[in-house]
């Protein structure tokens, strides 16, 4: 499907053989990075009584502050800018991807729908995940994998289990984003097919089948938009548990 | 039956997960709800643990998708 499709902008060069291009999905993040920073900047300014926007970045701030102090503890905070960049970039590279800016001729492209950009994300989640449990628990952190007053026996078909639930973290991270965003779109796409193909087919058919597909896909674009904040809050709320597990090991903050 | 047809037709199969991750997720919703309105006082701490269960379950169902798209696609 066109707008699934990662096309050339500029060439760029090459490196041992492989194409480093610039591509509208590169695109799209670059657009992602500068609607976001001029959305923090109007935050910014300090005010003693602040103004609507300063209470709107206050509010996001304030909401993965608050999650990181329910699922971490006060060790949290110094994840806070970490998890509050994978939260605001992901949600507002999903909100973008949904705006209308087709009929200015502009076609957004959700970069957040290809599972190399969120696989990229979850890696920098686990990897963070290792760094931290290493860092802080050197090889104790192998301990994670098995759960306290286990008996032996039990352990030889728990350790195995938990290894794979550990390893597999990072794709089901990177995959429930993108098949989130992916399906959503296609959705959206094929009931907008019904609409066209509908409306060509006559009059008597357009709007027996145009005009409930069309309130079809009101609800669900409005359900996308939901989706598109729940997937950014769910990414931010299991990385935040991930780290909690490589901060504390087992035992509860 | 032919191999593309065989493969038309898990793909269409696996919406049957779909629809089974659907039943998951509003269980979640609902258990959550119910002991949301039994215990309001406790509900607002319990909506992170809710959302993992609600991630959980999708996650589930959108495997249901993935398996299509690689039937249709890449099989």
């Amino acid at each position: 499907m066109h707008q699934f499709q990662v096309q050339t902008i500029w060439d760029g060069f090459q490196i041992g053989g492989q194409q480093i291009a610039f591509t509208n999905s590169a695109a799209w993040m670059c657009v992602t990075v500068v609607a976001l920073w001029l959305f923090m900047l109007g935050g910014l300014r300090r005010q003693v009584v602040p103004g609507r926007w300063q209470m709107l970045v206050e509010g996001f701030t304030g909401f993965i502050d608050s999650l990181l102090r329910q699922n971490i503890g006060k060790d949290g905070r110094a994840f806070l800018p970490y998890v509050f960049t994978l939260f605001m970039f992901i949600l507002f590279a999903n909100v973008l991807g949904l705006m209308p800016l087709g009929v200015v001729g502009v076609h957004p492209f959700t970069f957040t729908s290809h599972f190399t950009a969120t696989g990229v994300l979850a890696i920098a989640s686990f990897t963070i995940v290792l760094v931290v449990g290493f860092w802080r628990h050197g090889l104790r952190f192998f301990s994670l994998f098995v759960p306290k007053g286990t008996p032996i026996p039990v352990l030889l078909l728990v350790a195995p289990i938990e290894f794979v639930s550990f390893m597999v973290r990072p794709f089901s991270l990177a995959l429930r984003l993108f098949v989130a965003m992916t399906a959503g779109h296609i959705l959206l796409k094929v009931l907008a097919g019904f609409i066209i193909n509908a409306a060509n087919a006559g009059a008597g058919l357009g709007l027996l089948v145009g005009v409930p597909s069309f309130a079809l896909m009101l609800g669900v674009s409005a359900l996308e938009l939901l989706v598109a904040g729940v997937q950014a809050y769910v990414f931010a709320l299991l990385t935040s548990l991930y780290i909690n597990d490589a901060v504390h090991l087992h035992d509860h903050h | 039956m032919e191999a593309d047809s065989i493969k038309l037709l898990g793909a269409g199969l696996a919406a049957i997960g779909a629809g089974l991750a659907a039943l998951g997720v509003g269980n979640v919703f609902a258990a959550f709800l119910e002991g949301a309105l039994r215990n309001p006082g406790a509900a607002a701490g319990q909506q992170g643990n809710m959302f993992i269960g609600f991630a959980a379950a999708e996650l589930l169902g959108l495997l249901a998708f993935v398996v299509a798209v690689l039937l249709i696609f890449v099989a």
